[in-house]
């Protein structure tokens, strides 16, 4: 299998608190590979350490044979992996389709220019607006992203991300807080978008990844618990233990 | 639309949300014209002096703004431009015996260079920390501009000629001096507007708006703030180096500390982060220093007693204030 990130031997360290401990962990190219634990299990720290958010302490990532481990987070992104964020990201006063165009702008190289009118943009407007109906938002295009609904915003980030024409994307538990008809929505859209992707993401909730993702990674107090397709690591005894059995207690 | 909430907590206007023209909106284009109007026919008005002395603020506040208001970065330290560009300008104009546009371009220079050097250094910094970076900087400017020797120390350099501009156009007489500083201040003032409304302050506005999400787009956030702090520094050095040709003077009260916090209380008065703010701030300011100046050191109180009002009543400050009962950006 090729391999699109490794991580091997990870580990962040805060004053004494270990949040990720030496953690392996290989996501396949082209595959949806979820990321799931309780509450502090050092999800969201080790989402930050493969996104450069944060340092490791220990260990190395590796993204498409390139050993990233010390490179900015900006510059990561520039190698076509970007990340999504737990609360919503977009820029809330900038309208739908600024939103996206801010996105193609930066790989368009358009955006130091301070001496030309914001009219040059509209070249981009055509090709934004192509990403913005691959989400369904195109009758919002001209409203600002703050007016949008929770689950619109999150596919207006969505849009924004693919405007990079990332290779691959990582989200940040993209269904967190929504409505159920939005988790369906948004899960079509990654399964949609991850067609010739990889995708990374982060969950809380085992049963909304089911069947969305290839591979499932658990994690318990910043280790590896189990790893595997959702039969295999729902089954696992150490993770009905540790996870599915106290929440359903 | 398959999301849950698409109805009545929808935006009113879903159906006919106007495609916002871009390019300068009809009401902007029709103040800046009054506003041009107005100041063709103020040196017939006023002391002329005295009109470009706030013109001269106005761009100085107006060049703060682009870094505070749309930049997000509070700078307490811009005099050391303002008052840096002056004295290059001021010993450009009097000693090298340059004409006064070339004058007022080196003295522009220098401080885009200076911004350029104190910017990348201070930028790493937040918040407080970066206020106060730029501020011992600025002191360190103005202990320079006391003991240089080309500096004139308690003196400054005083007298500095009016030459004539391009070499040909005699710059002597109030009047056309004025037209002079009308059309570089305007100019620049129309500049920074332009750079708001750029492909860069679109990012501009985006890393304000959201810095972790600018990042995770691949901006390297830094750059964009370096670009902005140095603009900013460029034309408060325009601002100084123009002033110093209209006052025949470059002087320590120009790189003081005062004068980089006066800026602030110009810009917040006015409204920061609107386009015509900072304009209404330098000119209430101006005017009060000028018509009470018969009151000696109570000018101070007064000017800080209006602060404080300005923050307790109006936090957006005039402008800003305005700007809401419109509910237009101005």
């Amino acid at each position: 299998m090729t391999l699109a990130l490794e991580a091997r031997g990870l580990t962040k360290e805060f004053k004494g608190f270990v949040a990720v401990n030496n953690v392996d962990l290989q996501v396949e190219r082209g595959s949806i590979h979820a990321l799931i634990g309780p509450n502090g299990a050092g999800k969201t720290t080790c989402f930050n350490l493969l996104t450069k958010f944060l340092q490791p302490t220990r260990g190395t990532i590796t993204y498409e044979g390139r050993d990233i481990t010390r490179m900015a987070p900006a510059e990561i992104a520039r190698l076509g992996m970007v990340r999504s964020f737990q609360i919503s990201a977009v820029f809330p006063h900038l309208s739908v389709l600024q939103n996206v165009r801010v996105a193609l702008q930066r790989r368009r190289g358009e955006s130091y220019d301070f001496w030309r009118s914001e009219r040059n943009l509209s070249r981009f407007d055509a090709e934004a607006l192509g990403f913005i109906e691959e989400v369904g938002l195109a009758e919002f295009a001209h409203h600002e992203a703050t007016e949008l609904s929770y689950g619109r915003k999150r596919a207006l980030e969505i849009a924004a991300t693919l405007a990079l024409e990332p290779q691959m994307l990582l989200l940040d538990e993209p269904m967190a807080g929504m409505a159920q008809e939005d988790v369906e929505r948004i899960s079509a859209l990654i399964r949609r978008v991850a067609k010739n992707r990889t995708v990374l993401m982060v969950e809380h909730n085992l049963s909304v990844v089911a069947d969305l993702s290839d591979r499932i990674t658990v994690l318990a107090r910043g280790e590896i618990l189990a790893e595997g397709d959702y039969d295999t690591v729902s089954k696992a005894p150490e993770v009905i233990d540790a996870y599915i059995g106290a929440g359903h207690e | 639309m398959a999301m849950n909430d698409a109805g009545a907590a929808g935006p009113k206007t879903a159906d006919d949300a106007p495609a916002r023209p871009a390019g300068m909106p009809m009401l902007h284009k029709a103040i800046f014209g009054i506003l041009l109007i107005f100041l063709l026919a103020l040196p017939f008005l006023v002391y002329p002096i005295f009109a470009m002395k706030v013109m001269c603020f106005a761009l100085f506040a107006a060049a703060f703004n682009l870094l505070l208001g749309f930049g997000g970065l509070l700078s307490f330290g811009h005099a050391a431009y303002f008052g840096g560009a002056s004295y290059v300008a001021a010993h450009a104009a009097k000693v090298w015996g340059l004409t006064p546009e070339l004058s007022v371009l080196a003295g522009t220079a220098a401080a885009a260079f200076l911004g350029l050097i104190i910017g990348a250094l201070s930028i790493r910094r937040q918040g407080i920390y970066f206020a106060m970076v730029t501020l011992a900087f600025a002191q360190m400017v103005y202990f320079l501009s006391l003991q240089l020797p080309f500096t004139g120390g308690e003196d400054g350099i005083q007298s500095v000629p009016r030459g004539d501009l391009f070499g040909l156009i005699p710059l002597q007489d109030n009047i056309s001096l004025y037209f002079f500083v009308l059309a570089v201040t305007f100019g620049g003032i129309l500049f920074l507007y332009r750079i708001v409304h750029s492909p860069f302050g679109q990012v501009l506005k985006a890393i304000r708006e959201n810095e972790p999400r600018a990042v995770s787009l691949g901006y390297n956030v830094n750059r964009y703030k370096l670009l902005v702090f140095v603009l900013s520094a460029t034309f408060a050095g325009l601002a100084g180096a123009t002033k110093s040709q209209v006052f025949q003077l470059a002087s320590l009260t120009d790189v003081h500390w005062s004068m980089s916090g006066e800026v602030v209380l110009m810009t917040l008065l006015g409204g920061m982060g609107t386009i015509f703010g900072p304009l209404v701030g330098a000119a209430a300011i101006v005017t009060m220093q000028n018509y009470l100046a018969t009151l000696g050191a109570w000018v101070t109180i007064i000017q800080g007693v209006i602060f404080v009002i300005g923050v307790l009543l109006f936090r957006e400050g005039i402008v800003g204030v305005i700007s809401r009962w419109l509910k237009r950006p101005l």
